[in-house]
């Protein structure tokens, strides 16, 4: 697995024979533009094959299809140069006001909303990858997370509106990280492999949760009999919305919380003790070891901070908007899954898993029946349509080593080219 | 056989007797203990099934003190749970349990649960037997139950159903034996994209045909074998409960038991089997002895493809005779629970597939127990097959070894 843990080992460049100048300085810039490119490319093959099914299938130009889902998920929003300018400002650009109340603008929010907990479940599966393990046990942490703060968001409702949410958010971290953590536990004692005891945990996730929101279980809500669903959060529990109308569902401060996630990632992989000995695990467990660093140790931390931010993004999402928990949700949950996508795609750094939550927040939002118009394309094919995309981009990611043919086999024949040129 | 090999034997069979045969009556105990607080037994004493359980509980110990940790430990928590299960159903009412625990229909139940994880469990062997870790079963099923359905439509037969399905899931498995094995990409991910995909592909196909009508009524179904000779079996009661079990069980059922030998046979008394295991364990030393390893792995990731996918054509034209979104609904990672539970075995992981069958139709017939309220427990019996798996990879009751070279691509050097 030691392909997953970050630094991808790029294969070996061809040896450059007849060096042209700066040749060396030439490589190192593709090596390193090789980084982004690589990932961009993948998802370029992805989104390309996304049309041709689109196309196949239904005849419709996939590139109107694909504009349609752009401009569902509202990122037209941030470009207000290109897009408003005549419809806003006919009279030039007023750069002091944008308009914030606009569809764009709530569709703009909706896609930030699940952008949120796409950013924590990322980085969820990110963090156990630079320990060299594979968390695919995202959906259980999140649930885990989610039931935690509806319990912590309907208990204590006296509380005053800052210290509740916190609370509420600390208890489903700590609970998400317990989650994770048990993973991290069995690995580190007896050596079973993450990927099925958190597959496992993910399912133990599902059942007792629906048995706990479920026909009476235990949390349902009891004025309500006859739907299995949790009693709603007290309002001090509610995540304030600063962008938006909060009865539209507007943008909710948990967005930040997700970037400032990404800065404590970042930062505790890259500035502590913890991180350098948790990348050492992940790089090389045997030399970690033979280097003094406990092992079992690191894998522990690092399925239980992978949890940690599963659970809080289980939380952000039940404080933020949902408010209470229904058994279709709990068993219906994804975002686990799909934040396995967004480590992969974002290589498991803090920006690129910025952007690659981004980029599938706006396709998910994008294809919903809500945003979608149907007459361009089914919301209900679009939204297997990102499914589809997702699949692709996973798959390609996986195998790097494609991709890196191909952008090498590329540069093999422009050197070659170069080669024949200066010859002549 | 010579004198040698049978002396071996021999000596074999005494040491192992004794805790073994032990372990097993502590099984037995502690199945007897539930099943004596059960109809037909119906004892409503207290005392009787706590003596029996306690009875179980200590063979299962002596056992465990005898390093036959799994067994013993098996035969521990059968009596735990069979004591605690035996004062649940006293408390019940008889006419509830007489509802709740036909047999005959439990049984027939259990068999129609375990089918597609049997299937999709033993095709997971033949992929992780050859070193290929397939996360992927889930949507190979799920493409399986798809094209099952949308061939048996299209044909107008179910045996063209079952091919077509049975092609999908073994092309979907070629995706990820061509990026496994060839690509070596890592084969958890790889396979995390096949459920995707599956789910994606699948989903968008069905909309894109069937839409919101669902797939037709009259889609042309796998066939139930109907034994009626079982019913005239002689005493009356007894071949009732024989046909009501076993006597209308569909043909994949009986498939799914039919290949339960076969796969044992090919894979340990075969020279196939022996390749498929040697490429599992020691590629290296496979390829030297002229094997090869990805043409092997190959073949193996297909079959066990085509396999996951028979199992998801039971679910759509066998079992419900329909397809709907995401209908195998976690099945597939049962599956995989399953074959690690069963230590990567067929008959081990058709007993782990027949044990989570029975837990899913019991968790199905149990909110009929108490017809009023706190009926929301049962849901948590679909829990055991994660928790046994669980408690099995992580080695307390006796460890699951995977394959040694499972999870590494092979570099042929």
């Amino acid at each position: 697995m030691s392909d997953l843990t970050g630094e991808t080992p790029e294969a070996p460049e061809p040896t450059p024979e007849g060096a042209i100048p700066s040749v060396a300085a030439r490589l190192a810039l593709y090596q390193r533009a090789g980084g982004v490119i690589t990932p961009i490319l993948t998802a370029l093959i992805a989104f390309l094959i996304g049309g041709l099914v689109v196309y196949a299938t239904t005849g419709k130009n996939p590139v109107s299809t694909y504009k349609a889902i752009f401009k569902g998920s509202g990122l037209s929003w941030l470009s207000p140069v290109s897009v408003h300018w005549h419809t806003f400002y006919p009279n030039g650009i007023d750069w002091t006001g944008w308009d914030t109340n606009n569809l764009t603008a709530l569709n703009l929010q909706q896609t930030l909303i699940i952008v949120t907990p796409l950013i924590l479940t990322g980085l969820a599966v990110a963090f156990a990858f630079r320990c060299g393990l594979f968390n695919i046990g995202g959906n259980g942490q999140y649930t885990v997370g989610a039931i935690t703060a509806v319990q912590f968001g309907i208990w204590f409702s006296g509380l005053p509106g800052p210290l509740h949410v916190i609370i509420a958010m600390i208890a489903a971290t700590l609970a998400g990280a317990a989650w994770g953590g048990i993973a991290g536990l069995l690995k580190a004692t007896t050596g079973a492999h993450e990927v099925i005891t958190t597959i496992m945990l993910n399912w133990i996730a599902l059942w007792v949760g629906s048995y706990l929101v479920g026909f009476n279980g235990p949390l349902q809500d009891p004025r309500q009999i006859s739907a299995p669903v949790t009693r709603p959060i007290a309002q001090s529990a509610h995540l304030h919305v600063f962008w938006g109308n909060p009865l539209l569902q507007g943008l909710h401060v948990g967005f930040f919380i997700a970037l400032a996630a990404l800065v404590v990632y970042w930062i505790l992989l890259n500035r502590t003790t913890l991180g350098y000995e948790v990348r050492a695990v992940g790089f090389n467990a045997e030399a970690a070891r033979y280097g003094g660093i406990s092992v079992k140790r690191n894998y522990f931390l690092a399925m239980a901070i992978s949890g940690a931010f599963a659970g809080l993004a289980g939380s952000i999402d039940l404080l933020g908007w949902q408010f209470n928990l229904d058994l279709t949700t709990v068993q219906s949950v994804q975002i686990g899954f799909i934040g396995i996508a967004v480590a992969l795609l974002g290589r498991n750094s803090a920006v690129g898993i910025l952007f690659s939550a981004l980029m599938f927040g706006a396709l998910l939002n994008g294809t919903s029946s809500r945003n979608l118009d149907p007459s361009i394309f089914r919301p209900e094919l679009a939204g297997n349509l990102t499914r589809i995309i997702q699949g692709l981009v996973v798959l390609f990611v996986g195998a790097d080593l494609l991709i890196l043919y191909l952008w090498q086999a590329r540069k093999k024949v422009r050197l070659s080219q170069r080669k024949g040129a200066e010859q002549a | 056989m010579s004198v040698r090999a049978e002396q071996l034997q021999r000596a074999a069979w005494t040491k192992a007797s004794a805790p073994k045969t032990i372990g097993i009556c502590g099984i037995a105990l502690g199945i007897l203990t539930l099943s004596l607080a059960l109809p037909p037994f119906g004892v409503r004493t207290v005392p009787t099934p706590v003596a029996v359980g306690i009875l179980g509980a200590a063979a299962g110990i002596w056992a465990i003190s005898r390093r036959e940790a799994r067994i013993g430990w098996i035969a521990v928590v059968l009596s735990l749970v069979g004591v605690a299960g035996a004062l649940l159903a006293m408390r019940a009412t008889s006419s509830n349990l007489e509802g709740v625990f036909v047999w005959s229909a439990l049984i027939a139940a259990t068999l129609r649960y375990a089918t597609p994880l049997t299937f999709a469990a033993i095709g997971g062997m033949f992929s992780e037997r050859s070193g290929v870790v397939n996360i992927g079963l889930e949507g190979m099923m799920l493409t399986g139950a798809y094209f099952g359905a949308y061939g048996a439509d299209k044909t107008g037969s179910w045996v063209g159903g079952l091919f077509i399905g049975v092609l999908s899931g073994a092309l979907l498995a070629l995706v990820h034996a061509i990026f496994t094995i060839t690509l070596r990409a890592d084969q958890i991910v790889i396979g995390t994209a096949v459920n995707f995909l599956a789910l994606g592909i699948t989903g968008y196909l069905y909309n894109e045909h069937y839409g919101n009508n669902g797939t037709p009524n009259n889609l042309p179904a796998v066939p139930d074998v109907n034994l009626r000779f079982l019913a005239h079996i002689p005493p009356h009661g007894f071949g009732n409960f024989l046909y009501n079990s076993i006597g209308q069980l569909n043909l994949m059922v009986w498939l799914s038991l039919l290949l339960l030998p076969i796969s044992y046979v090919v894979m340990f008394k075969t020279p196939v089997g022996l390749r498929i295991r040697s490429v599992g364990e020691h590629p290296k030393a496979a390829d030297t002895l002229g094997i090869s390893v990805y043409r092997t792995r190959y073949a193996a990731v297909t079959l066990s493809g085509a396999l996951a996918a028979l199992g998801g054509v039971f679910l759509s034209i066998g079992f419900v005779n329909s397809f709907t979104e995401n209908m195998t609904a976690g099945r597939g990672f049962i599956a995989l629970a399953a074959l690690i539970f069963g230590g990567w075995r067929p008959f081990g992981a058709f007993s782990a597939a027949l044990l989570f069958g029975f837990s899913s139709a019991l968790a199905q017939r149990l909110p009929d127990l108490s017809a009023s309220e706190s009926a929301a427990w049962p849901v948590l019996f679909q829990t055991l097959p994660y928790v046994l798996t669980l408690i099995a990879v992580a080695g307390v009751i006796g460890r699951s070894i995977p394959p040694a070279a499972i999870g590494r691509p092979y570099v042929k050097q």
